[in-house]
């Protein structure tokens, strides 16, 4: 059988594809029909479905040019995707760092469940604890107070910090992960040789370690930038009324307004919009990675 | 340059003796090979005087400095890996230069220092290339070439030929040693082909179970090994066993071989006589030319023709012996026969029974 696949007969593929079947219906279902619907419905004036009478159209489109908010916002939330990716890498690359050359054994694996744990427990779980310690007399108020002599009076909820830590804690998981992956991958022994150059350990840093997980630091932001940019769980809850992004605006859209074809019209032009910024930083990040 | 003295250092792993009171006078400029088979403590130790790992206790100096708390970055020693352990985000060149250039050097400095390390190891014009453009042996003198271009007082290797095929491993054998004698970098090399301690080195170390067994010149040890480990570790040797008479041995059926070198026994003891297998001659005769010289009767049970040289085993008394012989196209003995076998006295080392060998 796997002989018949390698020589890549016609008898080889036919093999091959019941194999590979699954792969494609699940891509056709699960990805292709939904995201045709939506550019389909991005063109209309009416929902099919409401009843009313439709036409095809290019106002949706449009809204978004001749009215300035959907701009700001946009840029409110490539904003947030930027400094929310940054954060990653602050507490990510570290923490990885720390799991894939400090520790050994049976304390690493014990630490990488903690560092995974987020990705188990449910996002909205994970949002309203969020809310919990970071409201006024929450349990960062009072557990600040406790300790401190002085009064003071921490109230984070309904703020763009809280919405940056919640989506932080949600996100930094992809970024230890990549970067586990490659700075495992580097031989002690790189930094064995490097050390016994006479390099200092930021050195060893910057000239091989850095650049030689890169890519892990590429494709953890990568992961971390495109869903925060459309994020709105997160900025609604934790957010209040400053908590207002494009990912808000094209949830409204959907569960609010009702106004699916200027939702999704949304949707796709984020998406090129987010689509061009990495075709655009691509040749960049190729060549330091 | 400088020498490296270690003294009664010792490492400890949970209760794992890696090293246990080894002294070494590593001298300056001298070619030092350490010898012992796996998991005897050549890297253990290589990597205290290297500063990678702080020994238990004992006492480590280069050039005269004391240096056991002082780390790998600071102790200015270039190092060699089995792997090579080549930056590989870097080009050869870039490779070369780190270790000038992470001390802050001039750029031009550098280039210099750089094409001359490389004209060094003859790769003067490949200094462009990645290293995974390289083969084996190529990185090898790359990351031999990175470890010289900063002037260590001390050049270390790790097996550094382990990874290469026989023919490139003699070429770089070789080329190892002419790099040595020119810039005289005092080079301890780590090792467990005792072929390549022999042929390289001007004193070998012998160590086992993180013990120093043997030291000296590799003449010395190969002509008056003082154990039976390290007799048959480094070379081939046939082991007579029996109770010493001061000067030789009585084996069990009452023939006394004499023995030119080694230790002074008190007689009555239990002991053994090391024989090189090159330096036994073989024959049918009965006759004898040398009165004092060894002499055994035994039948031959195996011989094994190997171009210049044949090996014969020849079995007596329950024992098999091993000698070889050069092809003079005189000798023709066959499987089977009764022969003779005679040395000399000062071709038998005398050795002390050891408690840890059998
Ligand atoms: N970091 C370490 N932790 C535990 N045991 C070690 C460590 N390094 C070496 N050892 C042990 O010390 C002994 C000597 O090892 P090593 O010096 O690497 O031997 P060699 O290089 O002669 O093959 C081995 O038994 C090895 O298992
Ligand atoms: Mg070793």
């Amino acid at each position: 059988m796997a002989g018949q696949v390698v020589t890549g007969s016609r008898s080889g593929l036919r093999s091959a594809l019941p194999l590979l079947l699954p792969a494609y219906l699940w891509l056709t279902v699960a990805i292709f029909l939904p995201l045709s619907a939506m550019v389909f419905f991005s063109f209309m004036t009416e929902l099919p479905l409401s009843g009313r009478a439709w036409s095809f159209t290019l106002d949706n489109y449009a809204t978004f040019f001749s009215q300035g908010l959907y701009w700001t916002l946009l840029l409110a939330s490539l904003r947030l995707g930027l400094e929310v990716t940054l954060w990653c890498v602050v507490i990510g690359y570290p923490a990885a760092y720390v799991l894939a050359k400090v520790f050994r054994g049976r304390s690493r694996e014990a630490i990488f469940l903690l560092v995974i744990l987020p990705f188990w427990s449910n996002g909205l779980v994970r949002i309203f604890s969020w809310a919990m310690v970071l409201r006024e007399g929450g349990i960062l108020d009072t557990a600040l107070n406790a300790v401190l002599p002085f009064k003071i009076n921490i109230d984070l909820m309904y703020s763009y910090p809280a919405v940056i830590i919640g989506l932080v804690h949600s996100y930094v998981p992809y970024m230890v992960l990549t970067c586990y992956l490659t700075l495992q991958a580097i031989d002690d022994s790189l930094i064995e040789a490097g050390r016994s150059l006479g390099a200092s350990r930021l050195q060893m840093l910057k000239r091989v370690i850095i650049p030689l997980s890169m890519p892990g630091l590429v494709a953890g932001a990568a992961l971390i930038f495109v869903p925060v940019v459309g994020s709105f769980m997160e900025p609604r809850i934790l957010g209040g009324r400053t908590g207002t992004f494009y990912g808000t605006v094209i949830e409204d859209q959907f569960v609010a307004v009702f106004n699916w074809p200027l939702g999704a019209a949304l949707s796709f032009i984020l998406l090129a919009v987010v689509l061009v910024i990495l075709a655009l930083a691509s040749p960049v990040l190729k060549r330091v990675a | 340059m400088a020498g490296v003295q270690v003294a009664n250092l010792s490492r400890s792993f949970g209760a794992h003796k890696a090293l246990d009171d080894v002294s070494i006078d590593f001298a300056d400029g001298g070619f030092y090979a350490l010898l012992g088979p796996s998991g005897s403590g050549k890297t253990t130790l290589l990597r205290q005087i290297a500063g990678f790992d702080f020994p238990d206790s004992g006492r480590i100096a280069i050039g005269g400095e004391s240096v056991e708390r002082v780390p790998v970055e600071k102790r200015r020693i270039g190092m060699v890996f089995q792997n090579y352990a080549l930056f590989p985000n870097m080009s050869v060149a870039d490779n070369v230069a780190f270790g000038l250039s992470v001390r802050g050097e001039a750029k031009a400095t550098i280039a210099s220092e750089v094409q001359r390390a490389l004209d060094l190891v003859q790769l003067g014009k490949l200094g462009a290339r990645r290293p995974h453009q390289l083969s084996g042996g190529q990185r090898q003198r790359v990351a031999l070439a990175r470890a010289i271009v900063t002037k260590p007082r001390v050049l270390l290797l790790d097996e550094p030929l382990g990874a290469l095929d026989k023919a490139l491993r003699v070429d770089m054998q070789i080329e190892l040693k002419r790099i040595q004698r020119e810039i005289g970098i005092t080079t301890i090399f780590v090792t467990h082909d005792q072929e390549e301690a022999l042929t390289m080195s001007d004193r070998i170390g012998i160590l086992r179970d993180g013990r120093l067994v043997q030291e000296g010149p590799p003449e010395e040890i190969y002509d008056k090994p003082k154990s039976e480990f390290a007799a048959t570790f480094l070379g081939d040797a046939n082991i007579l066993r029996g109770e010493t008479t001061g000067t030789g041995i009585r084996l069990a059926d009452g023939t006394a071989i004499a023995a030119g070198a080694g230790a002074t026994l008190a007689a009555g003891a239990k002991a053994s006589c090391a024989v090189r297998p090159e330096r036994i001659r073989i024959g049918t005769d009965s006759g004898t030319s040398d009165p004092n010289a060894n002499m055994l009767r035994g039948q031959i049970s195996k011989r094994i023709f190997a171009g210049n040289n044949s090996t014969y085993f020849v079995d007596r008394d329950g024992q098999t012996i091993k000698v070889i012989v050069q092809n003079t196209g005189v000798e023709k003995l066959a499987e089977g026969q009764k022969v003779v076998l005679r040395w000399s006295p000062e071709s038998t080392v005398l050795i002390a029974a050891s408690q840890d060998m059998d």
